[in-house]
């Protein structure tokens, strides 16, 4: 789900479908021959990812450091330039991410040059890269869903809506869209920051969603994407100690860029890998304590179902995090963007707003949480349209008044992403002339339903490998138990990093190592996303590839 | 119009509904005594950056306006029929038609089955398919690069180099964006740094486009004014400049120089000299460059042409050329295309140091990407229909009436408001509004002060409750102190347009008189 540099260069990832790849030896090379001519060698100075201090990369050797750079950071600036914002003087505010970044930098430029030299002719020992890196379905061939996009086609382009050939209610809803719009153009960007019709039928949906707890239009915000900037009014980047975010280990890379980037600290807990990645209330405690005198933790961010954990939270387990935030005056951050992808049995996503209205008093009244939900996850997966929306519990109305005012200076959430909005929170209903089409949900959640089932058998069913049941989300995220040799192996490098550039290198697949999504010490993961269409070729990669792993570093 | 629902953006901005609902937020006690807990979040506890943030485009006024819409639809008899919102550049709400070709080749790209459809030029078809061939899986609905589609900043590229007569531009320093603003706020983050007096200071015109203010306000940075002469028509004057950056310089580090070129809101076109000057002086003072050039195609007096900073950079020769960083803007919202609502932009960094460069490119990761059918319709209007073309004709058409519209409407904005007798108004040689300087009797500006309001915020106040007219006040902006003035812009159709300025000339006299 990220898009770090690689995209930079990569047209379109994972869009070529090639037959299952013979194995040529005499194409590997050394990795770390390969890394240096990827990435660029320059002078042995520290990366600037470095200065963001989350540790991992400060303890490398300066030829490593080097490895990682990206390419243009590798090139000896001009002397005569006279103002230069060094990392080092830069706002620390800006100093997202870490290691995570450079390393899928590392990663992804890397595959963006064996993109480009398979598609050049170079013999590898496969025909194409598979990106399972991230989760955008689209770009891994997921179909857009047909009552969406004609629905914007038509807004887009109201001509359209003179043809008989789109059916009856896309029609409908297009001129229902476009009504909403001052002047009636999705050119415009209206008199208020999102469409208020639309934030009502959100409000609707939740509703129906939580079973019936109330929703208030007025507590709905719909933002470009990542929701995260909302949360500006949490964090005082200049405050000392820092302001702290309890956030979930492991998690997922944007969030820790995104808390980062406000200028909060990201206070990790623990989830119970044994138990199915489950969330303990003792972990959070420790976790709360060990941020004395280190930050202040006013915040705690859970993710419900997981990323890259893929467990689906218990009514119950919500319960204890409610109380514990109650308790410990935590303000909560629930991101609930995965809550159409539920597969587990017996398992179905219930919303933190929800349970906590649920609870009753005093809780029902006064913790204070927003929820995440956006356009780019569940079975729509737009994430090129950038829409997303924040549901706030029990805020308090003054702060809302900022909240308002920092979502007016943003111009408009892309008007095409608040309508993408309305169509996911309002599906054709049975009846309506796109309902049979629109089921073709029904076969997306068959896929990954699918999906979950053979990767957790084949994962497995691999020595060494362990993975958790996945009850929802998007990515699996095995552990993998590494031989000592592989460990003691890369110098420096994390080890599941090196098993994932191994992993690259040698059949094409780009997974992304544990490391990157804060694990257990001494714990090596993989992550991989569920959503792509064909998944069989990955498993023949994948239990090829680590049965050699294993056999050659043991 | 948007009436029906108004009224949950004025419950929003007030929020007192939805404490009242949720029983909240004073502390109260729980069965068992125990005193239940505060908010995490109060009015004390937020950000203190946040509170000092203001948005005067979207201030009390357009929230009234938006409130007097629902009254007029619920049969509220007022003493007007409609609500003229001439607040913001918000083309398409004005009644501008979109570009055929740009939405047609956006409908192709949105829903691909339309590709074999007949009714759609043949360019708009290829056009189409060249985009889709750049997005992961063919898809608008994947994420691209956060820098942006490769090929959608070559194209940029080689439009940039069009525009500034073959100055060379390259792919790598092109950033898409989220509509213009949101290059600038990111470059601001970048530049904002240090702690008192080593703060960074960023210099801002005044009048200014409050994105500005606003995101200075929320950075912590300083912002440093510095006053466009009005007397002669809004130009930039260095020795303005010097007194503002020295002054500055006392109590902060300035670091960048912020220019809007055609001005938003004065409307004024800069001349070559002028920007050489500026570039001299950002050398001289060691100042990072930010140029909006948002308005590059609505230029309109005679003798004015748009200068892009980084042509004339570049034919200062090397000296300055290899030297000052400049970081231009622009966007699909403004020129002839009014595309606001897709939020598609690039910015363009110069001379920037790598170690920064591969800074910047990590902060705009955090965002993902910037909105794909926004960076679509970017590629669209840095290619359009070419001669020889399907739809070249009617893009030339399109294109020309509306920009042609454009600056008759300038120059009768000009001309009817400088006919009011306390009313002055400058050329407006570019850009989409019109920033007229008013008088305003003492009494009103002592009654404006009873009340607590800014006097050109009382004055248009009391313009919306009597003629629905929807203006934003001077002091939204920065002015001189004791001058008052309103933005206003010239995108109304033309009919429309004039009897909105007969409506001002009349308010404005009977405002006068009222309170002489």
């Amino acid at each position: 789900m990220l898009s770090w540099s690689r995209r930079a260069s990569l047209p379109a990832p994972g869009r070529h479908r090639g037959r299952i790849p013979e194995w040529h030896t005499e194409t590997r090379t050394d990795i770390r021959t390969v890394l240096q001519q990827a990435v660029g060698a320059g002078p042995p100075h520290a990366a600037c990812w470095d200065e963001a201090g989350t540790g991992a990369g400060g303890a490398q050797p300066p030829e490593l450091s080097a490895m990682f750079r990206t390419p243009e950071a590798v090139v000896v600036s001009s002397p005569r330039k006279f103002f230069h914002i060094y990392p080092t003087r830069a706002d620390k505010k800006n100093k997202t991410g870490s290691s995570g970044v450079r390393l899928l930098i590392l990663l992804a430029s890397r595959a963006s040059q064996i993109e480009k030299e398979l598609s050049q002719g170079v013999r590898k020992p496969y025909k194409e890269l598979i990106d399972v890196c991230w989760c955008d379905p689209h770009s891994v061939g997921v179909k857009p869903l047909t009552f969406v996009r004609q629905v914007l086609a038509a807004c887009v382009y109201p001509q359209l809506m003179k043809s008989h050939e789109l059916p009856l209610d896309v029609r409908q809803r297009a001129q229902w869209l476009l009504g909403r719009c001052d002047g009636g153009s999705v050119g415009s960007y209206n008199a208020q920051p999102c469409i208020p019709e639309i934030i009502e039928k959100v409000s609707e949906f939740t509703t129906r969603r939580d079973g019936g707890v109330p929703s208030y239009p007025e507590n709905i915000f719909i933002s470009t994407g990542s929701q995260w900037d909302i949360l500006n009014v949490l964090v005082n980047s200049e405050a000392s100690p820092k302001t702290g975010v309890l956030t979930p280990a492991p998690c997922h890379v944007t969030s820790m860029m995104s808390i980062t980037a406000l200028g909060a600290a990201a206070v990790p807990y623990y989830l119970t890998e044994e138990q199915g990645w489950t969330l303990q209330v003792e972990e959070l405690q420790r976790a709360l304590e060990s941020a004395k005198g280190v930050c202040n933790p006013v915040a705690l961010y859970v993710i419900n179902p997981g990323n890259p954990a893929g467990l689906v939270q218990s009514r119950k387990s919500m319960q204890e995090v409610i109380r514990f935030a109650s308790e410990k005056r935590l303000f909560l951050l629930a991101d609930e963007v995965y809550q159409d992808f539920v597969y587990g049995e017996n398992r179905e996503f219930v919303s933190y707003k929800r349970v906590l209205a649920e609870m009753g008093p005093p809780y029902s009244d006064t913790v204070e949480l927003v929820s995440f939900h956006s356009t780019s996850k569940g079975f729509m997966g737009e994430c090129g349209m950038r829409g997303g929306y924040v549901e706030l519990v029990n805020l308090d109305p003054a702060v809302q008044k900022h909240i308002f005012k920092l979502i007016s200076k943003s111009s408009c959430t892309p008007v095409l992403a608040q309508m993408a909005l309305d169509l996911m929170v309002n599906p054709p209903q049975p009846g309506d002339p796109s309902y049979p089409l629109y089921n073709q949900t029904q076969h997306i959640k068959n896929m990954l339903a699918q999906n979950v089932k053979t990767t957790h058998e084949v994962l497995n069913s691999l020595p060494g490998v362990i993975s958790q049941p996945v009850e929802g989300g998007a990515f699996v995220f095995p552990r993998v138990f590494l031989p000592p040799k592989a460990i003691q192996k890369e110098e420096g490098m994390q080890p599941d990093t090196f098993y994932c550039v191994r992993l690259l290198e040698e059949t094409g697949v780009l997974c992304c190592p544990g490391s990157e999504f804060e694990q257990k010490e001494g714990t090596y993961h993989i992550r991989y996303n569920l959503t792509y269409t064909s998944h069989c070729h990955i498993k023949i990669h994948l239990t090829t590839f680590h049965t050699k792993f294993m056999k050659d570093f043991s | 119009m948007n009436h029906g629902t108004a009224l949950l953006w004025k419950r929003r901005a007030l929020s007192s509904l939805s404490a009242t609902r949720r029983g909240l937020p004073k502390e109260k006690m729980t069965e068992n005594g125990v005193m239940s807990r505060a908010k995490v979040l109060t009015i004390d506890t937020i950000n203190p950056t946040v509170k000092k943030v203001e948005y005067a485009v979207r201030g009390p006024i357009v929230q009234r306006a938006v409130e007097l819409e629902r009254e007029l639809s619920q049969g509220m008899k007022k003493p007007f029929a409609e609500v003229i919102k001439a607040n913001i550049g918000d083309a398409h709400a004005m009644g501008q038609q979109p570009i055929t070709f740009f939405r047609q080749v956006l409908a192709l790209c949105s829903y691909p089955e339309l590709l074999s459809d007949n009714t759609f030029p043949e360019d708009a078809k290829s056009r189409a398919c060249r985009i889709l061939q750049s997005c992961g899986g063919h898809s608008m609905g994947s994420y691209s690069a956060s820098q942006g589609i490769d090929s959608v900043r070559k194209d940029v590229a080689r439009y940039i180099e069009r525009r500034d007569g073959g100055v060379p531009c390259d792919p790598d320093d092109i950033y898409l964006t989220t509509g213009a603003s949101d290059g600038i706020v990111t470059m601001l983050k970048l530049l904002v740094s240090g702690e008192g007096a080593t703060r960074t200071g960023v210099m801002i015109s005044i009048p200014q486009y409050p994105l500005y203010s606003a995101a200075l306000a929320e950075l912590g940075a300083v912002q440093i004014n510095y006053y466009l002469n009005e007397d002669k028509c809004w130009s930039m004057d260095i020795p303005e400049l010097q007194r503002a950056l020295d002054e500055a310089r006392e109590y902060c580090n300035p670091r960048a120089l912020c220019i809007i070129n055609p001005g938003n809101p004065t409307g004024q076109v800069q001349s070559r000299e002028c920007i050489e000057d500026v570039i001299r002086f950002a050398a001289k003072e060691r100042l990072f460059l930010m140029a909006d050039e948002v308005y590059q195609d609505n230029v309109y007096a005679d003798g004015c042409q748009f200068h892009s900073f980084k042509k004339v950079l570049f034919e200062m020769g090397p000296e300055y050329s290899e030297t000052v960083e400049l970081a231009s803007f622009h966007s699909t919202s403004k020129c002839y295309m009014g595309e606001c609502g897709f939020r598609g932009g690039y910015m363009e960094i110069i001379n920037m140091d790598n170690e920064v460069k591969a800074q910047l490119t990590k902060l705009v990761s955090v965002r993902l990407c910037p909105p794909v059918p926004g960076q679509a319709l970017m590629d669209l209007v840095v290619n359009p229909p070419q001669p020889g073309e399907p739809s070249y004709d009617s893009f030339i058409k399109e294109r020309t009436a509306t920009l042609s519209a454009l600056a008759e409407k300038a120059k009768l904005t000009e001309q009817v408001l400088n006919t009011v007798q306390g009313i002055s108004c400058n050329p407006v040689q570019g850009a989409m509004y019109s920033f007229p300087r008013i008088t305003i009797p003492e009494k009103a500006v002592k009654e404006a002060t009873e009340q607590g309001q800014q006097p050109d915020m009382f004055y248009c106040m009391k313009m919306l409750e009597e003629t629905g007219i929807c203006l934003v006040p001077g002091s939204g902006f920065g002015q001189k102190d004791g001058t008052y003035h309103f933005r206003m812009t010239i995108l109304p159709p033309t009919d429309k347009l004039k009897i909105l300025l007969d409506k001002v000339k009349e308010f404005h006299q009977k405002f006068t008189q009222q309170y002489s």
